[in-house]
């Protein structure tokens, strides 16, 4: 079999082979940098592309090779980060008008760690505006598209960067997910995605959304790719209280252990669900059927609460980022707007122009569910829910290692499809969300292709802070199910 | 009808740590616009809260001091509003469940002693500084200092305890000391380190439920504070009597015209949408770290004018004035430690030379010495005052100066009645008159004597001895 071509290696394999100098960080960045000069405008992966920066600091890697300085863990390998975190003297967006010119002063810690691991970066990736929708189409900078097929969707929030990773246009990304924002492009892409433990990964830096939601994970091309990452971007971080400071194991190693007697939960309730696809059962029960047959357990359980969790999360999201999303006024940074109306059209005038409707419609929805009158009976009954949604998983956790579900009920669905129903939108994510509530990781892993030839992902969820023991079912599905990871359209 | 007010304060106080609440930026007041400020405190985005250590110690302390009770567990939310001087749009405060309850503050009034409530202290950050270009409504422009953006403060609501202008005053003042003590907080008025609000009714005496209140603000000195309750208390006592209704509203102290006036706008209208902030997790206070802090509680100002009254035979007024500073209060003892002698005295030489105390210009010991020489007649009153102030000029040891000036006073007996009888030959006229009757006499005797001595006899021996002598 002939060597794959550059592009499509695994992150591990790039980083193996600059380290070994088999390839030249220079040589590896001008081919990516190439192919999104290519394939980009079609795909629109990325808002911001740093060629001249990502070839300086390529040289600077194979320079620091030369002089025998100990690589870092991505030395070298060139990888792109979701428009969220900040990048000091980058332009971050965050997918939006009203950050369009916004020079962060400052790193997010999740970008001081991938830039101290040795990667380049290539640039900064499309997404739903301030990380709301789920399919890159509320993106100021348009959508983007899936590279399996560019009429399709490429999931969101992460969508440039499920995108980039599943068309050869960097080896990994970092995406954030507050309700499936890295599974379910992921899923749709044909690639991994993680989502770590809320904790695990610092939130400094990384503009927020929804702060009790939010968090950082790794998109990449196999599951070993991203427990790589995981374990560069894990950590306790004392400029985020909410970080962890727990040990990070050796994700690696773990995403090489084998399942046997591993405790599978198959969730009676959302093989139940009305909207999901047959093809995406089909595919699911295939990856069933492979764990089962490296010797994991199939064990029934119940999540009786999960009905509610779109509802509970259409609450909590929209309220805290009304509330983030309130520092958005033109005094400081971001989009400005003369001020001749006075102090109130200063502070208004800006909003109205540079957040488009998406984000308008929940900012509006969480100023009314704090709302003195009605906090009880929409936030505080949706922190109950929240309350009760993590007990469902600790209950299903007494029997089960880690909980396989779909991802994503339905593969991609078609540019403009969903954009006049947030509604059904929002339903996109009705297998995520669970996840984010409670708080546990969850992987989406590739598990089959659909008539249409479209990628379908199957999700995994563990106990907090188990990471391991999502990452190795991930890895037995990935060994048993071999599926292209670059989107093949993209070959043409 | 006999009328009643019924006052309750909202104070707060910035506390004296050296950074802010949320970040590391310095609090020092007065450096140029925005310098003590970073991404965190200007709200940039993504950026994430970590709350400041010594903030709570101080808090807590506080509380210990208040007699609260110190909460294992209590949560910073968001208040929602927008105002330039907001980067965040929300100020972060402690709302639901505050970090202290039910506490109170003893005070010693005029008709005996009455002890104020404390509903509660909680935390919450300062927000930044508008400078308007020409006057508020014609402003050509506003400029945003956001320095004190995140600066600690804490809230001390009292309960609704207190009944008078003077009260309140008092209250507050206990309340400065309390917190100066503490080293908490400098307890500055005018600079806003300490700032109180009111909310103040009236009501028939006797019935239970309040009258409708108005809250009062900008008020920047006890005395405001006191000054804008009685307006404000007549004024709604004259509402009342001319058949009107006191209405719920907040009123703004003009200190200028010596009046409140209804705050314009739409403040009253804000709903602030409260939620339990999800970048800080609860604040969870152990114990240990409780008891550990109690330990760290001096002697307050309540307990030690009791104590200075009771040890030392002061009046509570001296034992007041003492106890008004820590500083003053110890260099007191000291002093006394150096000499005992009789303590009213040393009091009234530290009350008498404090602000050389409080700049740090005497030692317990020059005061110590002073009063010793002079108790024991080697000084008199007026050399005394002489010698203290060229210590406090020069810095030099106080017995030296009273060697190398002479000033040492004549006590010797023997010495003087030579002076005396020299004297009383030189006045003939004056001696006759006195033994005739005329003892006004002994002043002027005196005072030749003093004259003579260039001012170091002692006035008490002189006297005797012209007794003595003059009675032959």
């Amino acid at each position: 079999m002939a060597n794959p071509p550059v592009h499509e290696w695994t992150l591990l394999a790039a980083a193996k082979k600059v380290r070994e100098k088999e390839i030249s960080s220079r040589e590896l960045t001008r081919a990516i940098l190439d192919r999104i000069e290519r394939l980009n405008p079609g795909i629109n992966a990325y808002i911001t592309v740093l060629p001249e920066k990502a070839m300086k600091d390529a040289l600077a890697c194979d320079e620091a090779l030369r002089n025998g300085r100990t690589p870092g863990p991505l030395h070298g390998v060139p990888v792109g980060l979701k428009d969220i975190f900040c990048t000091r003297g980058i332009r971050t967006t965050c997918g939006s008008r009203i950050l369009r010119d916004f020079l962060p002063p400052y790193d997010a810690t999740v970008t001081g760690k991938i830039l101290s691991s040795g990667a380049v970066l290539l640039g900064k990736q499309n997404m739903d505006e301030f990380a709301m929708g789920s399919s890159t189409e509320t993106s100021h900078f348009g959508p983007a598209r899936n590279p399996w097929a560019p009429d399709r969707i490429p999931g969101g929030s992460s969508g440039g960067t499920a995108a980039a990773v599943a068309a050869g246009l960097c080896f990994a990304g970092v995406g954030t997910d507050t309700g499936g924002s890295i599974r379910q492009p992921a899923s749709v892409c044909g690639v991994v995605g993680l989502k770590p433990t809320y904790g695990r990964v610092s939130r400094y830096g990384m503009i927020a959304f929804a702060s009790s939601l939010d968090q950082a994970g790794p998109v990449t091309r196999s599951v070993p790719d991203a427990a790589l990452v995981l374990s560069v971007i894990a950590g306790h971080d004392p400029r985020d209280s909410t970080s962890v400071d727990l040990p990070v194991p050796d994700y690696l190693a773990a995403a090489g252990q084998g399942v046997k007697g591993l405790r599978v939960g198959l969730p009676r309730e959302y093989f139940e669900e009305a909207g999901l696809d047959p093809a995406v059962r089909a595919s699911v029960e295939n990856a069933i059927a492979a764990l089962a047959a490296e010797g994991a357990r199939m064990v029934e359980i119940s999540l009786p609460h999960t009905r509610y969790a779109v509802a509970a999360y259409y609450i909590i999201a929209p309220a805290e980022a009304s509330s983030n999303l309130a520092r958005y006024d033109g005094v400081r940074c971001g989009h400005v707007t003369c001020c001749a109306g006075g102090l109130i059209e200063m502070m208004s005038r800006p909003r109205a122009e540079g957040f488009g409707a998406e984000v308008k419609r929940r900012v509006m929805i969480g100023t009314y569910a704090l709302s003195a009158g009605y906090y009880e009976a929409y936030y505080g009954k949706a922190q109950k829910v929240r309350t009760l949604i993590r007990r469902d998983f600790e209950g299903a956790f007494s029997k089960a290692d880690v909980i396989l579900t779909p991802t994503s009920p339905t593969p991609a669905f078609k540019i403009g499809e969903r954009t006049g129903d947030p509604l059904t939108m929002y339903l996109s994510d009705v297998y995520t969300i669970p996840c984010n509530l409670a708080g546990i990781p969850g992987i989406s892993v590739p598990c089959g292709i659909s008539e249409e030839g479209l990628p379908i992902g199957a999700q995994l969820l563990g106990r907090h802070f188990r990471e391991e023991d999502i990452l190795k079912a991930a890895a037995a599905v990935e060994r048993a199910i071999p599926l292209p990871r670059m989107a093949p359209a993209m070959e043409a | 009808m006999e009328f009643e007010a019924v006052i309750g304060l909202e104070v707060h106080a910035q506390l004296s740590t050296g950074s802010k609440i949320f970040c590391p930026c310095s609090t020092a007041f007065g450096a140029p616009p925005n310098e003590n400020t970073c991404p965190v405190c200007t709200g940039m985005p993504g950026v994430l809260p970590v709350l400041n250590r010594k903030v709570v110690e101080f808090a807590i302390r506080t509380a210990l001091a208040t007699s609260c009770e110190v909460q294992g567990k209590s949560v910073f939310a968001r208040k929602n509003y927008f105002y330039p001087d907001l980067p965040k749009a929300y100020q972060i405060s402690q709302y639901e469940l505050p970090l202290a309850l039910r506490g109170h503050v003893d005070l010693e009034l005029n008709g005996g002693p009455k002890r104020i409530g404390i509903t509660r202290i909680h935390l919450e950050e300062d927000a930044g500084k508008l400078v308007h270009e020409g006057n508020f409504s014609g402003a050509q422009s506003s400029l945003a200092d956001l320095n004190r953006c995140s600066v600690p403060l804490m809230e001390i609501v009292s309960e609704p305890d207190i009944r008078t202008p003077e009260e309140a005053g008092e209250y507050l003042r206990r309340l400065r000391d309390i917190l100066v003590y503490l080293e908490v907080c400098d307890g500055n008025m005018e600079e806003g380190s300490f700032r109180c609000d009111a909310n103040v009714s009236v009501r028939p005496k006797g019935q239970r439920e309040f009258g409708t209140k108005a809250e009062l603000k900008n008020m920047n000195s006890f005395r405001n504070v006191e000054k804008a309750l009685e307006y404000e208390i007549r004024r709604q006592l004259e509402t009342i009597e001319d058949g009107g209704k006191v209405v719920q509203e907040t009123r703004l102290w003009d200190a200028a015209a010596g009046i409140t006036a209804p705050m314009r706008g739409k403040e009253e209208a804000h709903d602030y949408r409260y939620f339990p902030d999800p970048d800080l997790l609860p604040l969870i206070v152990e114990k240990a770290w409780v008891e550990e802090l109690r330990g760290t509680i001096p002697e307050l100002p309540g307990e030690k004018i009791a104590r200075l009254a009771a040890t030392y035979g002061l009046s509570r007024y001296d034992a007041g004035l003492l106890a008004s500073s820590r500083a003053l209060a110890g260099f007191f003892e000291d002093s006394l430690a150096v000499f005992g002698g009789n303590p009213k005295v040393t009091a009234n030489e530290c009350i008498h030379w404090k602000d050389a105390i409080a700049a740090g210009k005497l030692s317990p010991e020059t005061i110590a010495h002073a009063v010793e020489d002079r108790e024991k007649g080697v000084i008199s009153a007026t050399a005394s005052k002489k010698l203290v102030e060229l210590a406090i000029e020069t810095g030099r040891p106080i017995r030296r100066i009273r060697d190398e000036m002479g000033l040492t006073q004549v006590s010797d007996t023997g010495a003087l009645e030579e002076t005396v009888a020299k004297v009383l030959a030189a006045n003939p006229k004056e001696v006759e008159s006195y033994r005739g009757g005329k003892t006004g006499l002994l002043s002027f005797f005196v005072g030749q004597v003093m004259k003579e001595t260039r001012g170091k006899a002692n006035p008490r021996i002189v006297q005797e001895v012209l007794k003595e002598k003059l009675g032959e």
